[in-house]
């Protein structure tokens, strides 16, 4: 007989990984820079004045070229649910393929139809026109966020849904809770608005390198103006949407609180650990610290996750132990089953299933209605059927916790980066000469927005580990059933696709960067071209 | 007519029209194999570049609304033959891959590969993309050797549903002649559209002209592999299935069958060759006709409609298997719940909003043809 094999499976998370984040590494400067361009232009609408039309097509060139490449590594991503995950498609395709089309219907194409209008249309459409369009574009981006996010929200927190054993497949019951469900709303306001960040500190950080070269200080200044206001509005607004995700991921996903945090047994008055060294040496089942070095606050954990300095804070051994009281998302007690228990229930689910199909094909109905009753009963623990050992019950501790507290502290970094670049370069007439230090720190962060993205991500999919879907499907049992060669070799084939493609595009943007010359595009109106 | 039966009807009719409108965009895909061949000069190919890359991004958004909305409605399919054939699928998504960078990347300083790699990216895409394309469809024809076995899930150490029957994962497809016919027909069918194209948008006497021996040369070899693949698939047999018990058999002249007893669906097909050979005269006929691209477009819309619904509707299997018969795919036992669909089904009022402002972008966009002026003062090229 088959089996799966876990190189297979980790193969395919792999490829699902890196592509993932190869395409994260362009979406939130889409999502971020198109706003910052729109004001742009919004404001040359305004005044009619000339020196922002050039702004906005200085960074529209860098867009377009960073759209690009974000489409390429965009296609492989919708795809890969079924050439990868074919059994997750089957499985809950009746509920995550609904936002996905729906992300196409609405965004893609208010996308792909308007940029051609925003990148090429400024000598053949009227001016407002083509502020619509650009509006249109950046409505676009952002409406392909919120639905994909939605579908991902989903995969975290699954609702709105019921397994029906006739089909095999879970099927949608509420559109409307699968769409305004908490983890949704959180999760696209926090990642929307945290690209805002990126694309934010990319503007300031390029503006800077241009003040360091003494060159095209018009552009650079009213720039980081425009970049600093916005950024510091998107990094507060990120802060207070990541501070609500953390209370949300404590209900939903203790699991991954835990991980975050690297915390093992967890307590009333929590403290939260603001940064540490983990022990490597640490297992779930041994008794070493969990820190080799730890800053704690007192308390933190606690009040960060339920608003409460004495709340109770359940650890990575008190989720495999269960039994303490704990809160649902609708603020429904209940008392946390221990993981065996939940493996037990989860197989009581899966033979059910196999008894109700087995009573199906005999024509028994009472017995495929006892089946079922089991069925209902036990199918919050579905996905645990598959699990055989506790452990793989804990995602990766050491990745998800330095992943998270990398975000956050880069969190905390930019709302002093954009309050200095404010005061700095908000005041009537900045003498750049003077900040120059301040010019090198502007052009140096851009790459820390990036990891501080990226950490983001990582800290929500690897912290969701094992599940694809939260405590009903695993990503071993997700799978396409593939030869493990195979998807090593796609693997390789992206990883050095996406890898050259990437070098061309920072090259092609630096050189964009190096050639603009503000000045004299004053003198120069030409037809935008390929 | 039951609600769900309607809604699933209704929904393999909106896949059927979004793979009839992916196909008659992929004239895109076939102006790119024409580059070097129409432009002889830079600013030749600068022109067509422009011409067709205003235009690339609505192609690339239907494959991928197509698949979106597959997935939504009949995600059986989506998880079968994405899962199963994955080399087929592998390679017509790095053809996409590469030529999403290829038109903005191209001309621009800095590109690292050089021009030369990214028009090699257009012509992959061109080619290899609208052949592989045309073979995955083919297996609809077909068939493919899967099997779908929804008990799997219970079995712990390999749940999978749907698995494929052969080692090679969809390079299997490349040995039935029916699939390379089609995926010939429409690489020199993409080549005619995109050459009518570039006669309707672009003014230089020296494009068009080569254009209108391009639609000439193309046309030959178009009608001899769509004719040999449309009279073969009609006289094999299909898979159809009883709606009362869900047997799949093989029925003769299934898919000819299809279109006698569903009299629209002939002539869709019928007044979509003619509007097809008519673009396609009035190009060879009349001098200086620079609007068959219209009526081309139109005549592949309504024949790829008409075999997709053929494909669908009465009692057939769009995705037939041909190792495992009764795991064949229907609209009926693919199809996502009635909800879904029916959600979705309201979803679907936005399609015609987005043709409208599609048209309406489209148009102010395209009042003025493409001249070499247009590029004239910018000596690099670039934006």
């Amino acid at each position: 007989m088959d089996e799966l094999t876990t190189t297979l499976v980790d193969w395919a998370r792999g490829q699902s990984a890196l592509t993932a984040m190869y395409h994260w590494l362009f979406v939130p400067l889409t999502l971020g820079l198109s706003v910052i361009m729109s004001i742009c232009e919004t404001i040359y609408f305004k005044t009619g004045n000339d020196e922002w039309k050039r702004i906005t097509k200085f960074w529209m060139t860098l867009f377009g070229v960073n759209f690009a490449i974000g489409i390429a590594t965009g296609i492989i991503l919708e795809f890969q649910f079924g050439t990868n995950w074919s059994n997750y498609s089957w499985f809950v395709g009746d509920i995550f393929g609904a936002p996905l089309a729906i992300e196409g219907i609405m965004a893609f194409f208010l996308e792909s139809i308007f940029s051609a209008v925003m990148f090429f249309g400024w000598n053949k459409v009227s001016k407002g026109f083509h502020l619509t369009a650009t509006w249109l574009t950046t409505i676009g981006a952002s409406l392909s966020a919120l639905w994909i996010l939605i579908a991902n929200a989903w995969m975290q927190y699954p609702v709105g849904m019921k397994f029906n054993p006739d089909t095999v497949r879970n099927e949608m019951m509420n559109f409307g809770e699968v769409v305004f469900s908490p983890v949704a709303i959180d999760k696209f306001f926090h990642t929307v608005i945290s690209s805002w960040v990126l694309g934010s500190v990319f503007v300031i950080g390029v503006s800077c390198w241009f003040l360091i070269k003494n060159r095209n200080s018009a552009l650079a200044l009213k720039s980081i103006k425009v970049a600093s206001i916005f950024g510091l509005i998107a990094i507060l607004l990120t802060l207070y949407t990541g501070d609500s995700s953390a209370k949300i991921v404590a209900k939903v996903q203790p699991m991954k609180l835990a991980a975050m945090e690297g915390l093992y047994e967890g307590n009333t008055h929590q403290a939260i650990t603001a940064f540490g060294i983990l022990n490597p040496e640490k297992k779930y089942n041994n008794d070493d610290d969990p820190f080799l070095w730890a800053i704690q606050i007192p308390d933190g954990l606690s009040i960060l996750a339920y608003r409460k300095a004495g709340a109770f804070v359940g650890g990575i051994n008190d989720l495999i132990e269960g039994g303490y009281e704990a809160e649902t998302i609708k603020g429904e007690k209940y008392i946390m089953p221990s993981m065996e228990e939940r493996m037990k229930s989860g197989k009581l689910a899966l033979n059910a299933l196999a008894g109700f199909r087995q009573a199906k094909s005999e024509g028994n109905s009472d017995d495929m209605a006892k089946y079922q009753e089991i069925l209902e009963e036990n199918y919050p623990n579905f996905g645990y059927a598959y699990i055989n050992d506790v452990s793989q019950t804990i995602p990766p501790v050491d990745i998800v916790f330095y992943a998270f507290h990398t975000m956050v502290l880069l969190g905390a970094y930019f709302l002093l980066f954009f309050i200095v670049m404010l005061c700095v370069y908000g005041r009537k007439n900045p003498n750049p000469h003077r900040y120059r230090w301040l010019s090198w720190v502007g052009l140096c962060s851009i790459p820390l927005a990036y990891i501080m993205s990226e950490s983001g991500w990582v800290t929500a999919e690897v912290g969701r580990q094992p599940w694809t879907i939260q405590d009903v499907l695993p990503t071993f049992a997700s799978i396409s059933k593939l030869s493990t060669g195979s998807v090593q070799t796609t693997f390789w084939l992206f990883l050095i696709l996406f890898t050259v493609l990437l070098i061309a595009d920072i090259w092609i943007i630096i050189r964009q960067i190096k050639k603009e010359d503000f000045d004299k595009s004053a003198t120069q109106d030409h037809n935008e071209s390929y | 007519m039951d609600k769900f039966i309607f809604l699933q009807h209704y929904w393999w009719f909106l896949i059927s029209l979004l793979a009839a409108l992916l196909v008659t965009l992929m004239f895109v895909q076939g102006g790119q194999t024409l580059l070097l061949k129409i432009g002889r000069s830079d600013i030749q190919q600068k022109m067509i570049l422009n011409s067709l890359g205003r235009k690339w991004e609505i192609t690339f958004t239907t494959l991928v609304v197509y698949g979106g909305a597959f997935f939504a409605s009949f995600p059986l399919y989506y998880s079968t033959s994405f899962g199963g054939a994955y080399w087929l699928w592998m390679i017509i998504l790095f053809s996409f891959i590469v030529q999403a960078v290829a038109y903005e990347f191209m001309n621009k300083p800095g590109n690292f590969l050089g021009k030369h790699t990214y028009q090699a990216f257009l012509y992959i895409n061109g080619i290899v993309g609208v052949f592989c394309i045309g073979v995955a469809v083919g297996t609809m024809f077909t068939g493919a050797p899967f099997t779908v076995a929804k008990g799997n899930i219970t079995e712990t150490f390999m749940p999978v549903i749907s698995t494929w029957d052969t080692p090679y994962h969809g390079l299997e497809a490349f040995l039935d002649l029916r699939n390379l016919l089609l995926g010939a027909a429409l690489v020199f069918l993409a080549r005619i559209g995109g050459a009518m194209y570039l006669i309707f948008n672009i003014n230089d006497q020296d494009v068009v002209k080569r254009c209108y021996r391009s639609v000439i040369v193309n046309t030959i070899p178009f009608l001899v592999f769509f004719l040999s693949f449309v009279i073969w698939v009609f006289l094999s047999k299909g898979y159809g299935f009883d709606p009362q018990n869900g047997a799949v058999s093989l029925i003769k002249y299934k898919y000819f069958l299809n279109m006698i007893q569903l009299p629209y669906l002939i002539v869709m097909f019928l007044v979509g060759v003619v509007l097809v050979l008519f673009a396609i005269g009035m190009t060879i006929v009349k001098k200086g006709y620079s609007h068959a691209f219209w009526y081309e477009a139109a005549g592949v819309l309504l024949v790829v409609l008409s075999l997709f619904l053929a494909l669908g509707y009465n009692n057939t299997c769009f995705y037939p298997s041909n190792t495992n018969p009764q795991s064949s795919l229907t609209i009926y036992n693919s199809s996502s719940s009635l909800f879904t669909l029916e959600v979705m089904a309201y979803v679907s009022l936005l399609l015609p909003v987005v043709i409208i402002y599609g048209f309406i972008a489209w148009r102010a966009m395209d009042k003025k043809r493409i001249q070499a002026s247009d590029f004239g003062s910018t000596g690099d090229g670039n934006m």
